[in-house]
Order: structure tokens, then C-alpha cells, then sequence
């Protein structure tokens, strides 16, 4: 197969080119297989919404269309609680911020703890990387409870309760604690292959620590960074638990937690839920195909320190 | 190296980095590890919360084990089979769906046509949200043979497949498997677990491929030419050296499996025949019912559980650093 390419076919060659080797066959076909049985639920969830309902109620989901109909996706975007303009924007207005600040603040403590040495530089990092792993769950009863204690009163632009619960701040600050783990164990493995030196002469020239940070050590973590922005964007966007549980009021809900709500609401009506399904999956499907060098990157990363 | 830098900082540099720090790491400490602190000890009150969960923390009603002796002992019978649905999900994932992943890592490793469509097919499911998740295989499960898209074709096959619907045993087969409840039933977790399956093979393939490309070529030169063949070199070669990112990819999907929530919860609910630990703490304390001291419990035992992968990986990593 290698020799594709090369310079032009001699004759002798022709035969081997031309076998066709049952491995590679059976490889392909394991394949071909493989990627329909993965494609079909999304499929599925196509067909469903670009049809009426009576249509696949008579005639079944596995039949040839009777109808094509947009309603499904007109009738999700306006009426379903809370509507999908309103879901989009709960989720952007806590997911652009959760991303920024995460990426800010785990990108100093990485830098912190991994260009500046000091006895408790494992420590630290352990303790965000596994509180980045436990389930969310396992805290949630605590941290339900501190969301709903006036420890202080937050003032009205960031909460309208004085609390963190039922607030979009709220939201944003459990994403900030929780991402945490993984950008910093990220970004302080990627930081560690960088060289020092340049950092020790800024030093020796009088630059401070904040501004090495942002003048020397983010830019030569561009990649890095731009591949967490993606992973941690999916992330943040993906969220249902806490969503959920620590937004009351449902027409604050992010996306995924509102699919909860409308799945309560028209649990009869399949046409409608798959279009609700694919309306909310549009942005992550969109930023990974347009992004996914750095998703797979950010990923990869993580699993592999660079 | 590290030492020499230190001495180059001033009083204020040091106090910047203090603060960058200390401020994530008092927070992350606080909330975090605090909170499993405060499950511990809400885990031996009988608590039952107010309403809105309002009202004192602590000193309620000491009851010692009597929270930890009801799951154990059964009186609860939610808590095992809890239990028996994590590790069928841990099974499921460990034994099925993460070898998948390795296995289409491996061969999309390869010189393949098509490559970026294949990798983008099983990629996509991984930047989808597990609630969205359920909703899609919502679609696929459902009972009713007009709605649910295995039902539908199952019916189809028994009614009005030439072959098959004549066929004595095989037709009526058809038709009665197309009535099934998939995740009504007793084994609804199956069904479930196989919807998660579709975005783990994903993730897996995804963290196995960084690692194959991270792997020496020339290794696998030496096994070709020591007349090694592909499974070969794969078992005796790759995977060996390949280990630290097995560790990472066991310790993914052991977390993983004690995380799963949102497909159950966006199912039924995370109720019965599908309760995981994770739903029961969240309906027993937060959504149904307010016994804290009790959800408290089952969190506990949910940390101490998922303490085993987490201290495992951290070990795993400590080693790695020291090399």
C-alpha cells in the first residue's frame, strides 16, 4: 500500500497492487459497520423531528417519510419552558464566564505551582486534580446547603436572592471550583516542558511574577490554553447536574437541565423531543466541528502530558 | 533550578504567588474536601432537613451507625441494588465498551481511507451531554412499535419481512421482542449503560489514540522485523509500554461508572429499576425527600468508593513525576 504514490507502476508490480488482502477487507467492513450502528440514534433523531407526529404515529418511526415539517424545531424554539432563546442564553451567560475564569485562575496556579518551586507543589496539585475527580454527587448534600446559607449578602446585580442558589453566579462559581482540577493538572504538566530560562532572566530584569505570567509564560501556552477553552467550553456546556439541582427556577435553567424539563412536559410527544434534542445539541456538534483539532487535543493531553 | 528562581523573587513576588495560590486552593479545600467532612458527620444525625433544607447544620440527633446499619443490613433495599447497578455499569464499561475504544484506537491508528470521517463519527457523541443522550436513546427504546426505532424494526421484521415473518418460531420471535419495554423492565439498566457505551467507546478512543501516537515508531519496527504480527506487536509491544495511559484510561472509566447520573435522572428519574449511589443521595436528601443524615450516608459511601481509582491514578502520577 506504501508504494501508492512512488514513481510510475511497473508492470511486474501490477498484480500485488491489484490483491486484495481479506484482512484489510474485514478490517473495513468492521468498520463500515461500526460507523452506521453509531450514526443511526443520531439519524433516528433526525427523521423524528422532520416529521409529523401523526405521520410516524401511524405509520411507525421505521417506515418511509409521509410528511416533512420544520414545527417540531418551531414548536420546541418557542414553547417549551423554558424556550430555547432563553436556554441558549442561561447557558452562555454561565458557560463564557465559567470558561474565562477557570482558564485564569487554573493557568495562574499551574504557572504557580509549576515554575516557582516550593515543598507543596505535589500536594497542591493533588488535592485539586482529585477533588476534580470525585463524583458531584458525593458533595452535593454540603454544598446544596452553603448554596442556600447567607453567609453574606450578595448584592443585586450578582444575585437577586442575596444567595448563591437559584443564581447564575452560583452556577458559574461551582464550574470555576470543579474545572479547576483539570485545567491546572493540565496546564502545569504543558508548563513543565517549557524552558526556564527566560522566565529567570525576566526575573533577573526586575519583571514581576503576575507580569511573566501574562507576558512570557500565556503566550507560549497558547495551544494548550485554546485546547482547554474548547474541551472546557463542552464541559461547562454539557453540565446537567448542577443545573439541575442548584437552579430552582426553571426558566434559569442551562439547556441540558431545561431537556429535563421539556422531557417532563412532552414525554408523549417524541417528534418534539428530538428536535428539542438536536436544537440543544447544535452549539457542542458546531464548536467541535469547527474545533476539533483542539478538542481531541485538550483531551489528549490530559492523558498524556503533552 | 527551581531553588535558584525562588531566591530571585522579591517579598512582593512571593506574596502575588501566595495569593494565586492560596486563594483556588483555601476555596477547593473548603468546599470540596470540606464538604465531604460535613457528610461525614451529617452521616450519623438522623437530620431530615427543613422544606427548603433552611435551618442548622449540625447538632441535630446523634444516631451513630443507624444510617450506615440501615443500607448495609438491607433495611433499605434501594442501597444494594444501587450497588449491584454501579458495578453491572463499571462491568459493562471496564469489560465492553472501553476495549471497544482501544480497539478502534488501534486501528484508526492505522493507514485507513476515510480516516477523518471515521474519527469525527466517533468522536461526536463525546461532545454530547449525557441528558442529550438519554433523550436520543429515549427515541431508540421506546415500547411502542410506531415510536421506538429497535421496536419498529423488530416489527417490521415480523410482520412484514417476507423470510421472516412466515418462519414458525423466528417470526413470532420478532413480533413478540418488538413489544418490549426496554428500560421499563427489570434490566432497564442495560439498555442504559449501552446508551452511555456510545459516547464512552468515544472517549477512550480518543485518550488511546494521544497515547499511540506518543509511541515510538521505532518499537514497532523492531517487532516487525523480529516477525512479529500485528496482535503481536500490539499485546507484547504497545500496550506494555503503553501503561501509564492504561492506568489513566481504567481510572476514566471507574470514575465514570461512579459518576453516571444524568442519563438515569433524565430516564425515570434515577428511581427504581435504574437507581445508581449517585441518584439515590439526590432523591433521598434534595428531590423527593429531605433525609439528609441518610443521603449523607450513601454519600460517604460513595467518596470512600471512588477513593480507591482517585488515590490509585494520584500514586500512578506521583511515580511518573519522580522518573
Amino acid at each position: 500500500m506504501s508504494v501508492a504514490g512512488t514513481a510510475a507502476p511497473r508492470p511486474a508490480m501490477k498484480p500485488k497492487r491489484r490483491r486484495i488482502k481479506p484482512r484489510r477487507v474485514a478490517l473495513y467492513a468492521f468498520l463500515i459497520t461500526l460507523t452506521f450502528v453509531w450514526l443511526v440514534p443520531l439519524f433516528v433523531a433526525v427523521y423524528e423531528a422532520v416529521r409529523t407526529n401523526a405521520d410516524v404515529t401511524k405509520n411507525g418511526i421505521f417506515s418511509l417519510p409521509q410528511s416533512f415539517t420544520l414545527d417540531n424545531f418551531i414548536k420546541a424554539w418557542g414553547q417549551t419552558t423554558p424556550t430555547f432563546p432563553q436556554g441558549y442564553f442561561n447557558t452562555l451567560v454561565v458557560t463564557i464566564p465559567a470558561v474565562i475564569i477557570v482558564l485564569l485562575v487554573g493557568s495562574m496556579v499551574a504557572y504557580a505551582i509549576s515554575k516557582y518551586s516550593w515543598r507543596l507543589n505535589l500536594v497542591v496539585l493533588m488535592l485539586f486534580t482529585a477533588g476534580n475527580l470525585l463524583p458531584q454527587q458525593a458533595i452535593i448534600l454540603p454544598m446544596f446547603r452553603f448554596f442556600l446559607t447567607p453567609l453574606f449578602h450578595i448584592p443585586e446585580p450578582l444575585s437577586d436572592n442575596g444567595l448563591l442558589y437559584d443564581q447564575y453566579l452560583g452556577i458559574i462559581f461551582t464550574h470555576v471550583l470543579f474545572q479547576m482540577g483539570f485545567v491546572i493538572f493540565v496546564l502545569s504538566n504543558y508548563m513543565k516542558t517549557l524552558g526556564n530560562e527566560v522566565i529567570e532572566a525576566a526575573l533577573m530584569d526586575g519583571a514581576g511574577v503576575l507580569r511573566i505570567w501574562g507576558a512570557i509564560v500565556m503566550p507560549l501556552c497558547k495551544p494548550a490554553v485554546a485546547a482547554m477553552a474548547a474541551l472546557e467550553f463542552t464541559f461547562i456546556y454539557n453540565d446537567f447536574f448542577w443545573g439541575l439541582l442548584l437552579m430552582k427556577t426553571q426558566d434559569r435553567r442551562p439547556i441540558t437541565a431545561a431537556l429535563n424539563t421539556i422531557n417532563g412536559q412532552y414525554y408523549t410527544d417524541y417528534n418534539l423531543l428530538a428536535a428539542a434534542a438536536l436544537l440543544a445539541a447544535v452549539p457542542t456538534i458546531l464548536v467541535f466541528l469547527a474545533l476539533q483539532r483542539y478538542f481531541v487535543s485538550g483531551l489528549s493531553l490530559g492523558s498524556t502530558k503533552g | 533550578m527551581g531553588r535558584q528562581r525562588w531566591h530571585l523573587l522579591t517579598g512582593r513576588d512571593k506574596l502575588v504567588l501566595a495569593v494565586m495560590v492560596g486563594i483556588p486552593l483555601a476555596i477547593d479545600i473548603a468546599l470540596v474536601w470540606g464538604s465531604l467532612v460535613v457528610d461525614f458527620l451529617w452521616s450519623f444525625t438522623d437530620w431530615q432537613g427543613s422544606g427548603d433544607m433552611t435551618g442548622g447544620g449540625l447538632g441535630h440527633r446523634f444516631v451513630g451507625l443507624m444510617n450506615y446499619t440501615q443500607l448495609f443490613d438491607g433495611t433499605y433495599p434501594f442501597f444494594w441494588s444501587a450497588v449491584v447497578h454501579n458495578l453491572f455499569w463499571l462491568g459493562f464499561l471496564m469489560f465492553v465498551a472501553t476495549p471497544l475504544g482501544i480497539l478502534l484506537a488501534v486501528i484508526l491508528d492505522g493507514q485507513l481511507k476515510g480516516m477523518a470521517f471515521y474519527r469525527t463519527v466517533f468522536y461526536l457523541p463525546v461532545v454530547l451531554s449525557l441528558a442529550l443522550i438519554g433523550i436520543i436513546w429515549q427515541l431508540q427504546y421506546a415500547p411502542d412499535w410506531n415510536r421506538g426505532f429497535i421496536n419498529g424494526v423488530l416489527h417490521f421484521a415480523g410482520y412484514d419481512v417476507p423470510g421472516i415473518k412466515d418462519l414458525p418460531l423466528v417470526g413470532q420471535w420478532f413480533r413478540d421482542v418488538s413489544k418490549t419495554d426496554w428500560v421499563g423492565g427489570d434490566l432497564a439498566i442495560i439498555p442504559t449503560v449501552i446508551a452511555a457505551s456510545w459516547r464512552h467507546v468515544g472517549y477512550i478512543c480518543i485518550l488511546y489514540l494521544a497515547g499511540l501516537k506518543s509511541f515510538d515508531p521505532v518499537l514497532r519496527e523492531a517487532a516487525a522485523i523480529d516477525g512479529a504480527n500485528a496482535r503481536q506487536t500490539f499485546f507484547r509491544v504497545v500496550f506494555p509500554v503503553m501503561k501509564p495511559i492504561n492506568i489513566v484510561i481504567i481510572v476514566i472509566t471507574m470514575i465514570e461508572a461512579l459518576r453516571a447520573f444524568d442519563l438515569v435522572y433524565i430516564t425515570n428519574y434515577g428511581r427504581s429499576p435504574m437507581e445508581l449511589l449517585s441518584t439515590l443521595i439526590t432523591n433521598n436528601a434534595i428531590s423527593e425527600s429531605t433525609r439528609i443524615g441518610f443521603g449523607s450516608a450513601i454519600a460517604v459511601v460513595l467518596a470512600v468508593v471512588s477513593l480507591v481509582p482517585i488515590v490509585g491514578f494520584l500514586i500512578a502520577t506521583m511515580r511518573e513525576e519522580k522518573q
